[in-house]
């Protein structure tokens, strides 16, 4: 697509664009900063709207790196980020390969849902199943923003809004806007093709620029049978210079299709009908609209399929030109923004123009439900939408709302951090439990390592050594009775220096051993010292100590 | 926790492979294939060690089919439709597209030519395949809450797929049949390096390794070149669907020539700019091509990168062959059915064309005894009597092909060592060479192997996590590197004299992070992973410090009758300008009021009375110095060896 786009730049740019063939000089924002302060507002425009907001065109050279770098994934497939981030992407169902996405984090998991299609005659159905229960969702479908302001549009203008309309030119077409559901889709492509049909009929030809390759495919289908059931022989070109490319690719990836076409497959049938229209010649499929195949084959009346849908680059400007003063002929629209614009340069238009729109996208009274089986914690939703939906606080999840160009903090759950320790590990574990509270505690040791989204503790390597179970922290403060108890038990005769029925507690109090070794032991309230020549005996003392107190 | 597996077939043999894996209490059959060699109960996989009373949608959670030879999916109509299994049944988009036409395939030849009672229908087949869920490469699959399996590139033949399946914390991979090596319509295996408690491979080529396909397939042109360069006919016997399957007979080589040679010499054709013409005869042509067009992304990467260009499977120097023009005059190419001439049309051309020494015949890698290839092979025959009136001169060349779609040893000890896991099951070999194979895998990787026979039950653990919650805190110190630096000595490692003491690093690094959390189960509540700060608030205790103090004496050859503040330093300094060369645990660093190591600090005492001084023989001789020495329990053991240390030295003034 994007090639097609820079092959037709580039074509445009040989007829009636500068020989140099980079970006103006004069328009790059150094250039630009140098320019007196008026100046630059004009060119520019107030806000930048104006030339200020354009960019030069990628080259095919650009695209081709830009594409190496881009790692492909399968519906469903795991990626994982440098082990913190396992990114799967499910089928929307709007277009061959469009996808919603869930990241999964060690902190939680967030759903991306996109704009999503429950019907789709081409591509795989969207997977919402796979959404479910994730921590976040953001909902960033706008599909329905652009549906509900064209209605709102057609209010002021008191015209119908859920109607076909063949309209000449010159004025606002109508738009096809109603729910998604296939059989009205279904039902608009009959009526456009019944149109069509009518106009070749007629003598007339029917130029439809290509947009939505879905719409495309299905349309082409579609044409074909009317045009068989009606007995006409009429050719169908479509010139790109990708198509040839585009049809066969359409051919070979019968795992991004929807399941009736699918079907096809394990029936040992070609995916789309385009592979025989091709071999019976009944479909031309040209690079461009100079080559040789096409100025050999061209008969009118005919259907062309061509981009670009702008109507300001491609074979579909030249065609335009051709058949834009035959009332016979018939243009077809598809999703253009303002008809008015597209068609400006081309005036004064006698050929018709069909408008015709298939709205892609969650219908807004689909959305609540959507959520109520998806089942998220936390529901991001555009605030552009805010007005048009109201959440019932019965809701499970708790909704925010996000501006562009804001960034909002979502607080995430305290603590729902987890981490996998390995079974044989824990059973190595040096257990202790608290006489308090009914509590085990151990200290950990191996080996933590993140995988796929997961902090695992596993058994390390090297084992270490019996020394490293001491105890290292303790708490609570030594009863000095239990204490001498203790350290008798082991054979260890202490004298208290103070008198033992006066202890203070604040103050520390000192134990002289003798026996079998000179010791210290300084006892405090929040500190104790252990004074030894010799180490066994240190050690004895130090365990005998640590069998009193808390500590692990 | 274990992973139970039960081999229902292909145990220690090649054919109708079938096992059954019970992971985490869901059970997963892995292939369902049948036996070529039997015609009797044999030829298909025991079911009844699954459930004694066929109830078999709750004895099982799914079935997964690798791909679709017979061996691997060829009871899967009987399981499902005889046996009566409704469960979901996992393959690949190109096994459910050419599975039943193999099944199809082979149900026609049992019945129609061999007029066998057939075991299903070809309703059942379609049946069966309209509740196949077909899956792509790499897509996590939820079969249910638990069971999550996915598929891997396995190279064998098209849509041939290693899988992935885990429960909990168990994992394993059952590999079907791969090839490590890639060739000229598929890419090699290709799989994530994931930690795996069980590996299920199968085991063809236990001990063999293959010399390069290329050279093998050079030697196969310059055959068919030399023969159609010098006016002959190139006769290349195939199956219908691209594979040499063992329909007739009991080990047959599985090969997946027609594509492969149809490949390999459109491609010379195009290359040379031959002009000599290559045919399919009738009825092979399109059907599976068909298939193989739309499924171009399970192929080789080149046929991938041109295929909208030119389709690797769109043969452009390939057209159809009639009946009449076997006698035609010119060189040809023919590719013709059944593989081993053992009738058919490949038979009738044979007949024309072996008396021509000119002529070619190419054979597959493994002909069954009694079909004309298999004479072929066994010698040079100058005459073949075809039946008791027809006998056919042979003077034609005659060419074996040898292209096996499996991996060799080398293959699968790579796979082995690539993935590592914890167990290996090896199945679909030869008992001898498994037991080779087996042994090799547990002495030169360490991996326990097994290689059980069939209805055997092998049982392996398998690994379990425990799970706990863990608090910020534990995380964050865990983000800090907490470097500690150790010098190796030779009294840590009593039997230093016995290792080279070049292999005992000097200086050990450790970097414990993890020692500062605390594992908290308390009753009723989920276990916790906190750090240590974190838990004296939790159970709400006051930090208690147990440290050890020594006033240790140091002698000297000085009177220290004033000192001052200088001379505090300076003792320090001398002390531990002499120390370190003392200690082989590491450096002692000096910061002025006192040296410290670890949490082992040490400063002049020039108390008269010192509380820490309990020197028992404080009566000596020699002038002392005394310094008062403090540290934790953690490097008890490091500063007695600083204490000796400290005790043995003489300080003398410089």
């Amino acid at each position: 697509m994007m090639e097609d786009l820079v092959s037709m730049h580039a074509e445009l740019r040989q007829f009636y664009g500068p020989e140099d063939t980079n970006f103006p000089s004069w328009l790059r924002q150094e250039k630009l900063e140098m320019v007196p302060s008026e100046l630059k507002e004009i060119i520019l425009g107030k806000d930048g709207e104006e030339i200020g907001a354009w960019m030069p065109l990628y080259s095919a050279a650009e695209v081709k790196d830009c594409i190496l770098k881009v790692q492909t994934l399968k519906f469903a497939e795991e990626a994982c980020y440098n082990g913190t981030l396992v990114i799967k992407a499910f089928s929307s169902g709007v277009e061959l390969g469009s996808c919603n996405w869930i990241l999964h984090g060690p902190k939680g998991d967030i759903a991306y849902l996109s704009s999503s299609s429950f019907n789709s005659a081409h591509a795989m159905n969207f997977d919402f199943r796979s959404l479910k229960g994730t921590h976040m969702l953001i909902y960033s479908d706008f599909s329905s923003l652009s549906v509900t302001q064209d209605v709102e549009d057609d209010d002021d203008h008191s015209k119908p809004t859920d109607n076909l309309s063949l309209l000449s030119s010159q004025e606002q077409a109508e738009s096809l806007l109603k729910s998604s559901e296939n059989l009205e889709e279904k039902e608009k492509l009959v009526f456009i093709c019944s149109c069509a049909i009518d106009c070749v009929k007629d003598g007339g030809s029917v130029l439809i620029p290509i947009s939505q390759l879905g719409t495309l495919v299905q349309l082409m289908e579609q044409l074909t049978a009317s045009l068989e059931s009606s007995a006409m022989k009429v050719p169908i070109y479509i010139i790109s210079s990708v198509a040839e490319e585009l049809l066969a690719f359409l051919n070979i990836i019968p795992e991004w299709l929807c399941k009736q076409r699918q079907e096809r497959l394990f029936a040992g049938e070609p995916l789309f009908a385009h592979v025989n229209l091709i071999k019976e010649k009944r479909l031309h499929v040209v690079p461009s609209i100079y080559s040789h195949k096409l100025l050999m084959n061209w008969q009118e009346p005919c259907i062309v399929f061509s981009p670009h849908w702008s109507l300001r680059l491609g074979p579909v400007v030249h065609l335009l030109r051709r058949w834009c003063g035959d009332p016979k002929s018939l243009l077809i629209l598809e999703d253009v923004l303002n008809p008015e614009l597209a068609l400006l340069p081309f005036k004064p238009i006698a050929m018709k123009v069909l408008q015709c729109a298939f709205p892609s996208g969650i219908e807004l009274q689909k959305v609540q439900p959507l959520l109520k089986i998806l089942q998220p914690k936390i529901v991001l939703f555009p605030e552009d939408l805010r007005s048009h939906i109201s959440f019932s606080s019965a809701n499970s999840f708790s909704v925010s709302h996000y501006h562009e160009g804001q960034t909002l903090r979502v607080p995430c759950q305290k603590g729902n951090t987890k981490l996998k320790i390995s079974a044989d590990l824990a059973s190595k574990f040096h257990w202790k439990k608290l006489e308090k509270e009914d509590i085990n505690i151990s200290r950990l040791k191996g080996e933590l390592c993140m995988r796929n989204a997961k902090h695992h503790l596993l058994l390390g390597n090297d084992q270490e050594n019996s020394s490293n179970n001491r105890p290292m922290l303790h708490w609570g403060s030594p009863d000095l009775g239990k204490l001498l108890d203790a350290l008798s038990k082991m054979g260890i005769k202490a004298t208290p220096e103070h008198d033992m029925s006066n202890t203070e507690p604040q103050n520390a109090c000192r134990l002289h051993v003798q026996d079998p070794h000179r010791a210290l032991i300084e006892v405090g309230e929040t500190n104790t010292v252990i004074t030894a020549a010799n180490e066994n005996v240190a050690s004895l003392i130090f365990n005998v100590i640590d069998s009193i107190l808390d500590g692990v | 926790m274990a992973i139970e597996c039960l081999v229902l077939g292909a145990g220690q043999e090649v054919g109708k492979s079938c096992m059954v894996v019970t992971i985490n209490g869901k059970r997963i059959m892995f292939d369902c294939g049948m036996h070529m060699g039997y015609l009797d109960q044999r030829r298909y996989p025991d079911f009844s060690l699954i459930s004694k009373f066929g109830d078999y949608d709750n004895a099982l959670t799914c079935i997964i089919i690798t791909h679709f030879h017979l061996d691997h999916v060829g009871a899967l109509p009987y399981f499902t439709e005889v046996c009566g299994y409704n469960g979901p049944i996992y393959m690949t988009y190109p096994t459910k597209a050419l599975a039943p036409l193999m099944l199809e395939d082979y149900r026609k030849v049992m019945v129609d030519r061999r007029g066998e009672e057939e075991q299903f229908t070809s309703d059942h087949i379609a049946e069966c395949m309209k509740r196949v869920i077909a899956v792509d490469l790499r897509q996590t699959v939820q079969v249910d809450e638990e069971l999550q399996i996915r598929a891997y590139y396995a190279g064998h033949v098209i849509g041939a797929a290693m899988f992935y399946a885990k429960v909990g914390d168990a994992e394993m991979v059952y590999t079907g049949d791969y090839n490590m090596t890639p060739d000229r319509h598929l890419g090699a295996a290709q799989i994530d390096r994931l930690q795996l408690d069980l590996l299920i491979t199968e085991s063809t080529y236990a001990t063999t390794i293959r010399d390069s396909r290329y050279a093998r397939e050079r030697e196969f042109l310059k055959a068919v070149y030399k023969c159609v360069s010098g006016g002959g006919k190139v006769l290349i016997p195939t199956f219908a669907l691209g594979r040499a399957q063992g329909v007739f007979g009991i080990k047959e080589e599985k090969g997946r020539e027609r594509e492969e040679l149809c490949i390999l010499l459109d491609d010379y054709w195009t290359r040379m700019n031959l002009k000599i013409p290559i045919y399919f005869s009738a009825g092979l042509t399109i059907q599976a091509n068909m298939y193989y067009k739309m499924l171009i992304s399970w192929t080789s990467q080149k046929i991938k990168d041109t295929y909208s260009t030119q389709n690797a499977f769109d043969f452009k120097n390939v057209q159809n062959f009639e009946r009449s023009m076997i006698d035609a005059p010119g060189p040809c190419v023919l590719f013709a059915t059944p593989g081993m001439i053992s009738g058919g049309f490949s038979l009738e051309v044979f007949k024309h064309w072996a008396p021509s020494e000119k002529n070619l015949i190419t054979l597959p890698g493994y002909c069954v005894a009694g079909t004309i290839g298999h004479k072929l092979m066994s010698g040079k025959p100058t005459k073949i009597d075809l039946d008791q009136d027809t006998q056919i001169e042979v003077r034609c060349q005659v060419h074996q092909l040898a292209f096996s779609p499996h991996t060799d040893a080398k293959g699968i000890m790579d796979l082995v060592k690539f993935l590592s896991p914890k167990h290996v099951i090896l199945v679909h070999g030869e008992k001898p060479k498994m037991a080779t194979l087996k042994e090799k895998i547990h002495s030169e990787l360490g991996i326990q192997c097994y290689d059980p026979a069939n209805n055997e039950t092998i049982c392996i653990p398998s690994s379990h996590y425990v799970e706990a919650g863990a608090s910020d805190a534990f995380f964050q110190s865990c983000q800090t590197p907490n470097f500690k630096f150790q010098k190796h000595s030779s009294d840590d490692a009593p039997n230093s004299s016995l290792i080279d003491r070049n292999l005992v690093r000097h200086l050990q690094v450790k970097d414990e992070r993890v020692a500062e959390g605390i594992l908290v189960v308390e009753k009723t509540k989920k276990a916790k992973v906190v750090h240590q700060d974190e838990l004296l608030h939790m159970v709400g205790g006051k930090k208690h410090d147990i440290r050890f103090a020594y006033c240790c004496p140091v002698s000297i050859s000085h009177s220290m009758d004033n000192l001052s503040e200088s001379d505090r330093c300076y003792w320090l300094q001398i002390l531990h300008s002499k120390i370190n060369g003392e200690l082989s645990v590491g450096n002692i660093q000096n910061f002025g009021e006192n040296l410290r190591m670890e949490s082992f600090h040490t400063s002049l005492c020039l108390k008269d009375y010192c509380p820490y001084r309990i020197q028992e023989n404080s009566q000596s001789t020699t002038k002392t110095v005394f310094f008062c020495c403090s540290w934790s329990a953690v490097d008890e053991k490091l500063a007695r060896r600083i204490l000796s240390a400290m005790e043995n030295l003489n300080l003398r003034e410089i």
